[in-house]
């Protein structure tokens, strides 16, 4: 089983996509956006991808079921299944509630990363406008802070970059300190609403459950932090 | 007819109800045209953008209810940016302005503001009805405007919205005095309640038939609720967990006993196997039963359960309940007419867990199916054509295979022949979504056959041109046709411009449509809004970096290819209330 799914992955390599294999052997989750793919040419039988037309021609790749009787996990196509988003947020929700912690990590993450948006908003109290950025960009917290420090560093005069967006919770004194300073925080909001200081949950619950980002003052993030030590403290 | 005094007609008038006779009888001669027009009670607007308020309003004065919906259905899977529009404010306030008596609002997939609720109950003295279906933009503070000033509300729907929960105790601020409620649906608000306020509300409100809670109902809530409410006869459930040798358990079992008038079961967002046997008293009455969100109740559970419900007519469900499970449905279920089964596990990789199987024993037992929507692994031949022998009656079939492409897996032929026999045999079918592995022979079945059809969607099939020419060709009362993912260009949109018309609207995303083509339509057909529609990172980017958003325009080069168009037959003109990202030809 493996191997025939191994092989799937390698055939698929060219073509820019990672299969989100169930089981979770590492392999990022990744999407196929509408924006890139270009000309369906339905000559042929098989799925075909079409990425990135103008730059690689030849990452043209069929998708084959490598095994009729257990096809290979498909990669994610924006919008498909045709499953409302109000549906996907509540089933997200509910999976993340089952008994089974693990698999419930694994599917929330599965319905959740794919299933949402990658692009979120960002905004920074005092910045004239907000950005958009592709979650899917990054694969750590300190890569989303570089960034987010490149994005809105003009407007901070260099209070952003103080924390890197990564608190430590095991030290109570250096959060207090944070949040009584006027360096600035990374704040998301997440799938229940709630807004979350950055940086508690591991980096792939974070993008499957990250609806917006705020940037604010830390003193002003002071009301959150209670509400994501229990958050925190529930997920176990 | 012109014989008679208006007083007469007016009276003829009033028992035809349906928006589309009604406008049939406007159409014979100025009088009726007049009369019709000065009578109209009920509204509906199919595309908010067809038409402005003003003109709504000065062509039905009489207007009492209002229905509008907003966002083309793509929007529902994230297909639409998130700006795009759909605002109901704009009507709101031209309603207000001229004194319209509104009475009820349906809204479905628009933008809600806190604004626009608050003007609702401040300009509308008689106001009894606000049903939102997929909508957004609001919070709890905009629910708490109404519920305190609509003091004849009757009705206070919310289906699958995105609200915002600001903590706004909105239930606490239904008066004392408020005593009408006859439907309250809350089910979809992810905040808590006060528990002790929704008990109150139901105690005083007698004529209450319809109660749909949200997660933060608990199970003992819930019993001291119902016990108030035994006349209830739609009953969404909030949390529905608890321990089964509990007091509490034990009074709501007696309670729901009580509950004779209970027609329609829903919700269930948190729910444990061990308690459904609690509501198996109901299940004989059941003719409603929406399971779809109760992920953890396995199959074993499920089967039991509808082995009670022997008079179901609409049934939403999970796929987990298996091909074995749709086979006791099918069994039991004989007076089943719509039937739903969603996916549990939308990208898991082939858990078979209904098959096309399923599917076939449902159509062998429940004759009178005539509305589907199946999410499946896979769909054969065969099974599609042993559906439509079986069910003649279909007037929505939506089939959803995970993988969008996939063939008949026993001859890993194209479904065009099992989808041919569903359009050949149902000839009621209004509505239509295909999926699998698909070339334009399906079209020219749908373009032969599909005389009825209304709406069609179609994702990732067809081979050229062709395909949406037959649909445009064939299908006379088309009304609404969405694509994505196929091969149709400039030719297939160019075909029959003039039948864009005769349409509300036509979505066309990742095709083969170019800019050029987009544009030739739009000179050509005025009374059309040709809308491109373009929310790439790039532009958005390179927009910030020169200091200000640039707009989507038509000056690029005519052969590109346009991502999104969405093309809707209008009065209005273009829209003054487009984003950035949208330009209309």
């Amino acid at each position: 089983m493996e191997g025939s799914r191994k092989g799937a992955v390698d055939m698929l390599a060219g073509a820019d996509l990672s299969l989100g294999l169930p089981g979770g052997d590492g392999a990022k989750l990744d999407f196929v956006r509408t924006g890139c793919k270009r000309g369906f040419s339905a000559t042929e039988v098989d799925l075909k991808l079409d990425l990135n037309a103008k730059e690689s021609p030849s990452s043209v790749e069929k998708v084959k079921p490598a095994d009729p009787a257990r096809p290979p996990a498909k990669a994610q196509v924006v919008g498909w299944p045709p499953v409302r988003s109000y549906r996907k947020n509540v089933m997200a929700h509910n999976n993340k509630n089952s008994s089974d912690e693990d698999q419930a990590a694994e599917k929330g993450v599965a319905s959740g990363a794919a299933a949402a948006l990658s692009f979120v908003k960002v905004s920074m109290d005092g910045a004239p406008y907000l950005r958009k950025i592709d979650l899917k960009m990054y694969k750590t917290y300190k890569e989303l802070s570089d960034a987010l420090g490149k994005m809105f560093g003009s407007f901070t005069a260099g209070n952003y970059e103080a924390h890197q967006g990564m608190i430590d919770f095991m030290n109570e004194n250096k959060l207090k300190g944070l949040l009584n300073s006027s360096d600035y925080v990374s704040t998301y909001e997440d799938k229940d609403g709630d807004w979350m200081l950055v940086g508690d949950v591991p980096w792939e619950m974070f993008i499957a459950s990250c609806k917006r980002l705020r940037i604010m003052k830390g003193s002003e993030a002071i009301g959150l932090a209670p509400r994501a030590m229990e958050k925190c403290k529930g997920r176990g | 007819m012109n014989y008679f005094p208006d007083e007469v007609i007016e009276h003829v008038f009033d028992y035809v109800t349906s928006h589309q006779d009604r406008n049939s009888i406007s159409l014979v001669c100025k009088s009726w045209y007049r009369i019709e027009r000065l009578s109209r009670q009920r509204v509906f607007i199919g595309n908010c953008y067809s038409i402005s308020p003003d003109k709504v309003i000065e062509r039905f004065p009489a207007i009492r209810s209002l229905s509008l919906k907003g966002k083309p259905h793509f929007a529902d899977f994230n297909l639409v940016p998130y700006d795009w529009g759909g605002h109901v404010y704009p009507w709101i306030v031209a309603m207000a302005k001229s004194k319209v008596n509104l009475e009820e609002l349906r809204l479905k997939r628009m933008v809600v503001s806190d604004e626009s609720l608050e003007l609702i109950s401040s300009s509308f003295a008689n106001f009894t009805s606000l049903v939102l279906v997929s909508c957004e933009g609001f919070t709890t503070n905009g629910l708490k405007a109404v519920a305190a000033n609509c003091s004849l509300l009757r009705e206070l729907d919310l289906q699958e919205n995105e609200v915002e929960d600001h903590r706004s105790q909105w239930l606490n601020h239904f008066p004392e005095s408020s005593t009408s409620l006859v439907t309250l649906n809350f089910s979809c608000l992810k905040g808590e309640i006060n528990l002790a306020a929704l008990e109150r509300l139901v105690a005083r409100s007698p004529n209450l038939k319809t109660l749909r809670v949200n997660r933060a109902v608990t199970l003992d809530s819930l019993q001291k609720i119902l016990s108030w409410a035994p006349q209830l006869m739609d009953l969404g459930v909030g949390s529905f967990i608890h321990d089964p040798d509990s007091e509490t358990f034990y009074k709501l079992k007696n309670t729901i006993v009580q509950c004779k008038s209970i027609k329609s079961l829903s919700g269930f967002l948190e729910v444990a196997p061990y308690c459904l046997p609690a509501i198996y008293p109901v299940c004989s009455n059941l003719t409603s039963l929406n399971l779809s969100y109760a992920l953890g109740i396995p199959a074993s559970e499920l089967i039991k359960l509808i082995r009670h419900c022997k008079r179901l007519q609409r049934l939403w469900i999970l796929d987990c309940i298996g091909d074995k499970g749709l086979e006791v449905v099918a069994s039991n279920c004989k007076d089943l007419q719509e039937l739903r089964v969603f996916p549990s596990d939308p990208f898991g990789a082939g858990n078979t867990v209904v098959t096309e199987e399923g599917l076939v024993a449902i159509s062998f037992g429940c004759k009178k199916l005539n509305s589907l929507l199946y999410f499946c692994h896979q769909m054969t031949n065969t099974a599609l054509i042993t559906v439509a022998n079986n069910c003649p009656n279909f007037v929505r079939f939506r089939l959803c295979i995970l993988d969008p492409t996939k063939a008949d897996p026993l001859t890993q032929q194209p479904l065009d022949e099992g989808f041919g026999a569903i359009v050949q045999s149902c000839k009621g079918l209004k509505r239509l979504s295909l999926s699998g592995l698909l070339t334009d022979k399906v079209f020219l079945y749908i373009g032969m056959y599909a005389e009825q059809l209304e709406m069609l969607s179609v994702a990732f099939a067809g081979n050229s041109d062709k395909g949406m020419i037959y649909v445009l060709n064939g299908c006379k009362k088309l009304r609404k046709l969405e694509v994505r993912d196929s091969p149709f260009g400039d030719a297939a949109l160019l075909a029959d411009p003039g039948k864009y018309e005769t349409m509300r609207s036509l979505w066309m995303s990742s095709c083969e449509v170019t800019l050029g083509a987009c544009k030739a339509l739009a000179r050509k057909m005025p009374m059309l809004n040709v809308e491109i529609i373009d929310d790439s990172e790039l532009t958005v980017d390179e927009a910030l970096c020169g200091g200000a958003p640039v707009a989507v325009t038509a000056d690029g080069d005519d052969k590109q290819k346009v991502e999104k168009m969405y093309l809707y037959r209008t009065l209005a003109g273009p829209r003054n209330d487009a984003p950035e990202f949208v330009c209309t030809l």
